[in-house]
């Protein structure tokens, strides 16, 4: 009874207290929980999901209208790897991400540089290169299918200026440095030069604007303070800036890098698998075989060994950024 | 605090509901994917325009030009008959419905048909959805209207499998038309080629003279597939030609390869940039002189007279060398998938298209020629005319390169081989892959 009445005041505050407590506790946890559910699940099924059923169709039979999910083993990967057009392709997607990294980090870079340096109208040079990415690839690409075009574009030019041996352009069959593996020659093919001149007139300006950010970043202070040390201009950009510059680097190889691993619209647009394949890459020859031949597990293999690629790419950098992110907690 | 809890318990059923939802979709394909394996006709209410909606849904190419003024034609023919009927106009642009094909994949897998969609005749449909059992026989549609006897033979059994007609032939075109430059022939005072021989004796001749004999382009394999279409039926005969989607030849056989060294020879005659060219590029460069002559299927007639060029008088046709008495026709036609929203109406449409009147409004228009032989009435150019004749008494074969030879798979790896065989030149090699992906694809024993 003593008791009872002891606790019955401050009962009824601790009750009401942990209700308040229940009450915070379900919106702090339960309401950011629910939040996120919708995009959890879209994410997981729209994204998880049919990756795994992609992976899953990649190792089938399915090769007609009619579904057929029998298992097949890896036979389409290792038809994949006998098939002239798919190393074709994963030829041509080497060369162009190698050569699409390096040209643009570059020009990126240069033209960062340049924009940065306080020169007039900066502002002018800044929206005119970054401009062609507001344009889509398809359009980017069928304006570029003209300009190269060998009898009608860029060579009409070329020809009034009485050059003799004109640029076959896109639809040039020849490679540089070829060395044959299995039946496809390996090497640079010359048709992906005209491919890579559109991809980094689209793209340049991207990666400029992000050296940009990263040239900003760095304060003034470390230049004056190189200068006082004595170092020219060129030795402050190579050992000061170009190291501070890393981290927007390596974001920029990343990025560049996989959106020409997964390369397909402006290659669509724009010439197609080309003349004897010399610029088909594995998005083109997935959606090709897929929807118009039927071979879908082919097709998910060629989906598959994309994906895979573009891990290679991304999941070091992924990882690196949460060890940095530990690291700066 | 209440506010808070009001929204977090509509965030669950809104998720709840998105799950349902999802599960749903799942379920509804899996179900058609097996009802589709029985090949029954849906009937009873259920399929009767199962939402009370009075529409009908034509999915097809045709978005430019000719095609779509034809098309439009063809529909308010149909809305003349049926004025309460919506005709939903549903179409994916992209050349030979290299597009269009995709997106008809996507739906049909997803149990979503189009009450109608065009299809190219034979095995683009018999390999495909037939095969899957995704499409309803048409048989009684035919016996009703009297069809049997107003389709050619050969046509009507293009379309069949197993006894059943699949689909109603909307129109034809012709693939192994030679255009040729009227001026140019009459300048150098050459006769129009009938056979290989004829075509390269003429050919040389147009060289040495400085004048590109061949316009060629191979930008599209399409347009580059109905060259060697018309070189293969040329060299095999069309009894031959048809013998190799049957299994009765191969395709590595002599006669093959000898059909790809002939080739070969007519493109070391063509222009050199064909890589970047297309159909109409080879029609202006005709039309400009710039080559004297064009291997192409008749739609090329359609940009001519679309660019107010006339027949015969600013542009000459033949058949194409070696093919004298072939006519290796492309025919579009429509169907009756399985599970069509619509049914009732589909069949009133389709009663349209194979109506002489729902042809020659089309056809007129398409610039091709109506599928059925007493239709073609009123003013049609003399090209179509002409084809109207041939299509009556030549041997009609199927075209490879469009699909209604060898189903779609084989075609597609066809025209990869083709291409490599362009720049590698080994017909052997090429001829031995061709067999090798007729076999892998269930043409070739």
């Amino acid at each position: 009874m003593i008791g009872k009445v002891d606790t019955a005041g401050p009962g009824l505050n601790h009750t009401t207290t942990a209700k308040l407590k229940r009450k915070r506790f379900v919106s702090d946890r339960v309401v950011p929980f629910l939040l996120l559910m919708p995009s959890f699940i879209a994410t997981l099924l729209f994204v998880y999901a049919f990756i795994a059923w992609t992976v899953y169709v990649s190792f089938s039979n399915w090769d007609s209208v009619s579904i057929d999910l029998s298992f097949a083993g890896i036979t389409n990967y290792i038809n994949l790897f006998n098939d002239f057009r798919f190393l074709s392709g994963i030829r041509n997607n080497i060369v162009i991400t190698v050569l699409f990294v390096a040209a643009s980090i570059v020009m990126g870079i240069v033209l960062a540089l340049a924009i940065d340096s306080k020169i007039k109208g900066e502002a002018f040079f800044r929206n005119l290169f970054i401009f062609p990415m507001a344009i889509s690839s398809i359009v980017a690409g069928v304006v570029w299918q003209w300009l190269l075009n060998p009898t009608s574009g860029y060579n009409n030019i070329l020809k009034a200026l009485g050059v003799e041996d004109l640029p076959m352009w896109y639809i040039s069959e020849q490679v540089l440095f070829s060395f044959p593996f299995r039946d496809v020659q390996f090497g640079i093919p010359v048709a992906l030069f005209s491919v890579l001149l559109a991809i980094c007139w689209q793209m340049t300006g991207f990666v400029m604007a992000m050296f940009l950010s990263g040239l900003r970043a760095i304060p003034d202070d470390y230049r004056e303070a190189a200068r006082l040390d004595g170092a020219s201009e060129l030795q402050i950009f190579w050992l000061v800036i170009l190291p501070l510059l890393r981290p927007v680097m390596v974001s920029v190889v990343v990025m560049i890098g996989h959106i020409s691993l997964k390369i397909f619209d402006l290659i669509y647009a724009m010439t197609g698998p080309g003349s004897a394949f010399m610029t088909d890459m594995p998005g083109v020859y997935m959606f090709e075989t897929t929807f118009r031949g039927n071979h879908y597990g082919s097709g998910a293999a060629i989906a598959t060994i994309i994906l895979f690629c573009v891990s290679i790419l991304i999941v070091p950098y992924l990882i690196s950024q949460r060890r940095q992110e530990v690291d700066g907690r | 605090m209440f506010f808070v809890r009001k929204i977090a318990l509509a965030l669950l059923v809104m998720s709840l509901l998105f799950i349902t939802a999802c599960g749903g979709g799942t379920q509804q394909t899996g179900n058609s994917g097996q009802s589709s394996s029985t090949n029954t006709p849906a009937t009873g209410s259920d399929s009767n325009n199962t939402n009370g909606e009075n529409k009908v849904e034509i999915f097809s190419w045709w978005t430019t030009g000719g095609e779509a003024t034809g098309l439009a034609a063809l529909i308010d023919t149909f809305k003349k008959t049926y004025p309460d009927i919506e005709v939903i106009n549903a179409t994916v642009a992209g050349s030979a419905g290299s597009n269009a094909k995709a997106v008809l994949a996507t739906r049909m897998q997803g149990g979503d048909p189009p009450d109608l969609f065009q299809v190219h005749a034979g095995a683009e449909l018999n390999g495909s959805w037939v095969e899957a059992g995704k499409m309803e026989s048409l048989n009684f549609l035919y016996e009703e209207e009297g069809w049997n006897e107003k389709f050619p033979k050969e046509l009507l059994e293009l379309i069949s499998k197993d006894g059943e007609i699949y689909s109603v032939p909307l129109n034809v075109h012709r693939g192994n038309t030679m255009w040729y430059n009227k001026k140019i022939f009459e300048d150098n005072n050459l006769k129009v080629p009938e056979t290989f021989e004829e075509f390269f004796d003429v050919a040389t001749k147009l060289q040495e003279k400085g004048i590109t004999p061949f316009g060629y382009g191979s930008k599209s394999d399409g347009d580059a597939g109905i060259v060697f279409d018309s070189v293969l039926v040329g060299t095999l005969g069309p009894d031959g030609y048809k013998q190799l989607f049957t299994g009765e030849k191969r395709f590595d056989s002599p006669e093959v390869i000898q059909a790809m060294e002939t080739y070969l020879k007519m493109i070391s005659f063509a222009n050199k940039d064909h890589a970047a060219r297309l159909n109409q590029d080879l029609g202006d460069m005709l039309l400009d002189g710039k080559v004297a002559m064009v291997i192409a299927g008749d739609w090329l007639n359609g940009y001519f007279t679309s660019l107010g060029k006339k027949p015969d008088v600013d542009y000459g046709f033949a058949v194409a060398p070696g093919n004298k008495g072939v006519y290796m026709f492309i025919s579009d036609t429509f169907g009756l998938p399985i599970g069509a929203k619509h049914r009732d109406n589909t069949i009133k449409f389709l009663k349209v298209i194979g109506s002489v009147e729902g042809q020659d409004n089309f056809n007129r228009l398409k610039g091709s020629i109506p599928a059925r032989i007493d239709a073609g009435h009123g003013d049609y150019d003399v090209y179509l005319k002409t084809q109207m004749e041939n299509f009556k008494t030549h041997t009609l074969t199927p075209s490879f390169a469009h699909g209604s030879a060898a189903k779609e798979g084989f075609v597609v790896q066809e025209k990869d081989i083709m291409k490599r065989f362009l720049v590698e030149k080994n017909p052997q090699k090429a001829a031995q892959a061709l067999q090798k992906a007729a076999e892998e694809n269930g043409v070739s024993k």
